[in-house]
């Protein structure tokens, strides 16, 4: 219970350094988060959101922070948060919860930030594509930003990967806040392909107005240490919310999702997948919570997370919750845990098929059925490939990296 | 009212039953005029060497007290339930009350017990006199903090079954007593299981001995009278090999201002090839419709099935008590063990329960079922909360959950909280669960034929819930049954 | 090809079969019948390696080598197929890829190339039309949403495209109607070359009429009690299994 002690003394040192690099909006609440921190520490398993994940750990080693700018392509719709086309204080670190430990100590040290805006009415085509790199000599933090707002009306997708580009150790903070205004429609992908030497702690806040319908996948392919925690208001009739995921661990990571979906109106449905199939070491986990409010009638939800052990060291924890505060309501969750099914692998070798590639079939086919909700089609194409190289243990680092080849 | 009135001005028709239901009393609400030796209110260790004195207990036990209370001290009381559990003033609460003082050593025959007794029980549909009992049922009844009466003990003992008070034990079988006595809830297990280890005063012991079946059902009746007193009754149940009983509990208490404390154990030890199952209809006090008073009920209870094909199936009807904290467990040890929970909690104006299980599994090939219906209506709110753990050791161990709520009325809430842990990638562990409303178009098929809402409602309800109803033994599956339609009678809103 | 001796076999604690012997050579047909829990279908699943059967005495040669010690996957690469009574439903393994990855890896045995891709998708339609199996069901999932009668179909034609020399139909009839028990009748008697050879187990005369058994045998209690020629098989459609059993005592 000491890791935010150096965290503490880095912000006194060099919140002015910081604040210097930065902008006036993140500035702005920059002290207080910093306080919160101060206050909160990093939080303990017996926080109940963190139950799964030691934090104190993660943070732990002694990284070097990264303060080296954001560069951003020019392009439509992208940009610095400095350079932002609209005042974005009504936003920036509105959405999110603010007393989060990870989410106060990255608005203490995020010195910038990434700003995607959609006009009003406007359909985006081609999707936008950030690509985090991470890269360094040395073990090294780094605070991530996006903040994104979609007016009235907007359409859009936007793929955020996450690569490593070097084989160091990496610490990485993340928060993503969405803002959907009415009738706005949103993909958002979130595509981890990192190393074992990786930690990353995410955390994405949606909110969504009247008749808006989004859709959140979060993949990790390949990872070390991967906390990522997704809260989603919605906040407008006839919302739409679909939260999917896919996870796939081997070796001894580790990998925590933790998403809260909170019905404030009526008549809005959530839809939620998630798939886990853990192999060798690895430990998963997964708390999704339904948050149904008094006034919230109407309420439809399914909650879904299905697991798949893969081996006998292989650890598993799965904690589908409902509140539920109306009545007028349908809600079901269901969480499986479960070993491949016997007789179908039997089946395919008595076909013939080697009992390996039997078992690599069976995970694919298993974690499919996450891949089959993606929209876009040439991502959904990829991604078959990548889980099934995955299986294949050939994606033991990101295969599309240039860098480290 | 005035709130519901508003928000409801089209359904007079329901505002009726929402009145009705506010004023229906609460039927076992009645106290006891009885003469009640108290020891004055407060929690010292001389309160404890006192309880302990007045049971003439050896020191081992006292010794077993003494350590528990000193560990509560250091403890604070859990928050991490989805209840608002009241501040208890420990210090105002008496922990020892005997209705029976009044003959020096208890009383050893029915003609001995205060004729008042006889009839509070007699009242509660419990008869004390063998020759007035419910067919093949032996009771051990107790009120505040003294067992009044076991029927049948001398019959049970012809097959060398042992039934009675866990003071008898105490005197009588020390040797069985103190080899099971916290074996399966340790004294520190929790905050309410320490302080029940330090003040326990009376409750039920039962040993089957081997390769015996138990001929009758055992039925522990709990009645808290006294004003300002806690109930912390103990309950240790030993099935030793190739052994079977099936083993009851009831309880009641009259209505008061003020909460009344009640925090159990209840400990099972079940040995190889043996099988216990356990039922309770808990039917505590609630608290009046605005949330007044009621039993808060705060109970630790597990069984450990040590030995290979052993069984432990749980039973829980719970209606009553303004607070329930609640998780009857099972430790799957043995390989081949079966556990089983089956739950209906039904919460009505402000009552809260958060109730559920622990699956620990441990031995191979162990199963175990947990099937849960909350019911909420009024402004209560209803959560299940329950672990499936799954040992790396538990080769091939299966689980299955099905946790459904129902809600009534728009201002009660339903939850469902379960964890899984999964250490073992041989194991299969389903969980499923939905909330959900009345089904309208059931309650109309019920109007028209003729079935009013209130009735139709109470007709559901007793489906919804006859999954769990089912596994009770059937005198109790009336009663229960009885209690649903009444703690929900107008409650659809 | 196939040799049989003193089999035992369990499953959990019970045991099924008691000492089978049964020689099968090389384009014979061997009709196996019996009541209920005889032990036909764990003969079968022994046979490919089934690993909830335990075999606990015995021995089978296969070609002269010992099948026992192969996993099901060398055995099916080896030329063993067996038709299942219940085929399993795979969700989310698409029929194409699990035929891809099955005719693949049986080629791969025999030191043979995998197939192009276009070539492999040429055999499929040709095979496909052999047994009159829908395109549409190649497009979904293995046997995922399928009838009965389509599961036995897919059955044989899965048999076509791997080829096998020894086959089990294990009760391929059952759930069928006439048209489609000729269709998956014929399209096996298509199949089967010469060398094949096969163990049909039914309990119908019907399958019979189209895939001549040279030997019928008769299992009971986990023995094989008689054996006969294709009357056999006609005496017991007529008269049941009890006169046999009195035979016995």
């Amino acid at each position: 219970m000491t890791s935010e002690l150096q965290y503490i003394e880095l912000y006194q040192e060099v919140a002015d350094l910081i604040k210097s690099k930065s902008c006036d909006v993140m500035n702005a609440v920059r002290d207080e988060a910093f306080s919160t921190f101060q206050r909160l520490g990093f939080p303990s398993k017996k926080v109940e959101r963190y139950k799964y994940t030691n934090v104190d750990a993660a943070f732990a080693p002694n990284y070097g922070v990264s303060f080296s700018p954001l560069t951003v392509k020019p392009s439509a719709y992208i940009y610095n948060i400095k350079n932002a086309p609209i005042d974005v204080s009504p936003y920036y670190h509105k959405i999110a919860d603010t007393q989060d430990a990870i989410t106060a100590l990255n608005t203490a040290l995020v010195h910038d930030a990434l700003f995607i805006h959609i006009p009003k009415n406007q359909q985006v085509e081609d999707p936008i594509v950030v690509d985090h790199w991470l890269r360094g000599d040395a073990a090294t933090m780094m605070n991530r930003r996006i903040l994104i707002v979609m007016e009235e009306g907007a359409d859009a997708t936007v793929i955020i990967n996450d690569h490593s580009a070097d084989r160091q150790r990496f610490l990485t903070t993340q928060v993503v806040e969405v803002v959907c205004k009415d009738n706005a429609r949103l993909d958002l992908y979130e595509i981890e392909e990192t190393t074992p030497l990786c930690s990353r702690f995410c955390n994405v806040y949606i909110q969504e107005g009247r008749d808006c319908s989004v859709k959140h996948n979060s993949i990790t392919l390949f990872n070390g240490l991967t906390r990522n925690l997704c809260d989603v208001y919605l906040r407008g009739e006839n919302a739409e919310i679909t939260l999917n995921g896919c996870a796939i661990g081997s070796g001894s990571q580790h990998i925590d999702n933790n998403t809260l979906i909170r019905h404030e109106v009526p008549n809005c449905t959530s839809n939620e997948l998630y798939k886990y199939v853990m192999d060798e070491k690895s430990v998963g986990a997964f708390a999704g919570k339904i948050f149904v409010e008094k006034d919230a009638q109407k309420t439809v939800s399914q909650e879904t997370n299905a697991n798949l052990c893969a081996s006998s060291d292989a650890r598993m924890y799965t904690q589908p919750m409902l509140e539920i505060y109306a009545d007028d309501v349908k809600c079901a969750h269901g969480s499986t845990v479960g070993v491949m099914d016997e007789t179908a692998l039997f089946y395919m070798r008595q076909r013939g098929i080697p009992e390996t590639e039997a078992r690599t079939l069976l995970k694919n086919a298993f974690m499919g059925q996450v891949i089959d909700q993606i929209k876009y089609e040439p991502l959904r194409q990829k991604l078959y490939v990548k889980v099934e190289k995955r299986f294949r243990g050939e994606l033991d680092k990101c295969e599309d990296c240039r860098l480290c080849k | 009212m005035s709130e519901q009135e508003n928000g409801q001005q089209n359904k007079p028709e329901k505002n009726e039953l929402v009145r009705r239901i506010a004023e229906k009393k609460y039927e076992f609400g009645f106290t006891t005029d009885v003469h009640t030796e108290i020891i004055e209110k407060g929690l010292n260790e001389e309160v404890i060497r006192l309880i302990s004195k007045k049971k003439d207990e050896p020191d081992w036990l006292l010794q077993f007290r003494l350590e528990a209370y000193r560990y509560w001290l250091t403890q604070v009381q859990p928050t991490w339930g989805h209840v608002h559990l009241p501040e208890i003033d420990y210090q105002a609460i008496s922990y020892y009350a005997d209705p029976t003082a009044k003959s020096k050593k208890g009383p050893q025959s029915v003609e001995e017990i205060d004729p008042e007794l006889m009839k509070t029980f007699d009242k509660l549909g419990i008869p004390l006199e063998e020759r007035l009992a419910l067919s093949g049922t032996a009771v051990d009844a107790v009120m505040d903090s003294v067992s009044v009466k076991t029927t049948f003990k001398e019959k049970l003992s012809e097959k060398g079954i042992i039934f009675c008070s866990i003071s008898e034990a105490v005197k009588n079988y020390p040797d069985l007593v103190k080899q099971y006595l916290g074996s399966v809830v340790p004294p520190k297990d929790n905050y309410f299981a320490a302080l029940n280890s330090a003040v326990f005063s009376d409750g039920s012991f039962v040993y089957i001995p081997k390769n015996t079946r138990c001929p009758m059902e055992l039925s522990t009746y709990f009645r808290i009278n006294a004003r300002n007193t806690g109930q912390f009754e103990r309950t240790l149940i030993v099935c030793d090999e190739g052994s079977y009983v099936s083993y009851l509990e009831g309880c009641t208490a009259p209505m008061r201002d003020e909460n009344q404390l009640h925090a159990a154990i209840v400990e099972i030890v079940v040995m190889d090839h043996a099988e216990v199952k356990y039922s309770t209809v808990q039917n505590w006090y609630p608290g009046d419709a605005e949330g007044r008073g009621g039993v808060l009920n705060l109970v630790t209870k597990r069984g450990d099935l040590r030995g290979v094909n052993s069984k432990l199936s749980w039973t829980q009807v719970e209606t009553g008590s303004a607070i329930t904290w609640k998780y009857p467990s099972c430790v799957l040890r043995g390989d081949n063990s079966q556990a089983e929970f089956y739950s209906v909690a039904v919460t009505n104006h402000y009552q809260e329960a958060d109730t559920g299980t622990k699956m620990i599994h441990l031995g191979k090939n162990t199963r175990s079922t947990i099937i849960s219906k909350g019911i909420s209506a009024g402004k209560s709110q209803n959560s299940y909360r329950g672990l499936v753990r799954i040992g790396k050791q538990a080769d091939g161990a299966r689980n299955y959950s099905s946790c459904d709520s129902l809600l009534l009325g728009s201002q009660c809430g339903a939850h469902t909280f379960p964890y899984m842990d999964i250490h073992n990638n041989s194991a299969t562990v389903e969980h499923e669960a939905t909330t959900s409303k009345i089904n309208e178009d059931q309650l109309f098929y019920c109007n028209q034929r003729g079935i009013s809402t209130e009735e139709a409602v109470g007709l559901i309800v007793n489906g919804y819930a006859k999954e769990v109803i089912n596994k009770l033994p059937m005198e109790f599956a009336v009663e229960a049954q009885k209690l649903l339609s009444v703690s929900l009678e107008g409650t659809v809103g | 090809m196939l040799e049989i001796k003193n089999l035992h076999a369990k499953v959990g604690d019970k045991e099924i079969l008691r000492g089978i012997n049964l020689t099968i050579k090389d384009g014979e047909i061997h009709a196996l019948m019996g009541t209920n829990g005889a032990g036909k279908s764990t003969l079968s699943n022994v046979i490919v390696g089934n690993p909830s059967y335990e075999v606990t005495e015995g021995s089978i040669t296969f070609n002269g080598q010992d099948l026992l010690s192969m996993s099901p996957e060398e055995r099916a690469q080896k030329g063993v197929f067996m038709s299942f009574q219940a085929p399993v439903e795979i969700p989310g393994v698409s029929m194409t890829n699990f035929m891809r990855a099955a005719v693949n890896a049986r080629r791969e045995a025999q030191g043979k190339e995998p197939l192009k891709s276009t070539d492999f998708l040429k055999v499929m339609r040709e095979k496909r039309k052999l047994v009159e199996i829908d395109q549409k069901l190649m497009n979904r999932s293995v046997n995922e949403g399928f009838s009965g009668g389509e599961r036995k179909r897919n059955e044989i034609f899965q048999m076509a495209m791997l080829e096998p020399t020894f086959c089990i139909l294990d009760e391929t009839d059952s759930g069928l109607d006439v048209d489609a028990l000729r269709i998956v009748a014929e399209g096996f008697n298509k199949l089967r070359t010469a060398e094949t050879s096969a163990i049909v187990i039914t309990h119908y005369q019907r399958l019979l009429d189209y895939i001549r058994p040279d030997f019928v045998h008769v299992l009971i209690d986990g023995k094989i009690v008689k054996t006969g020629t294709a009357d056999l098989a006609r005496l017991i459609e007529e008269k049941g299994f009890d006169w046999i059993k009195e035979e016995l005592v």
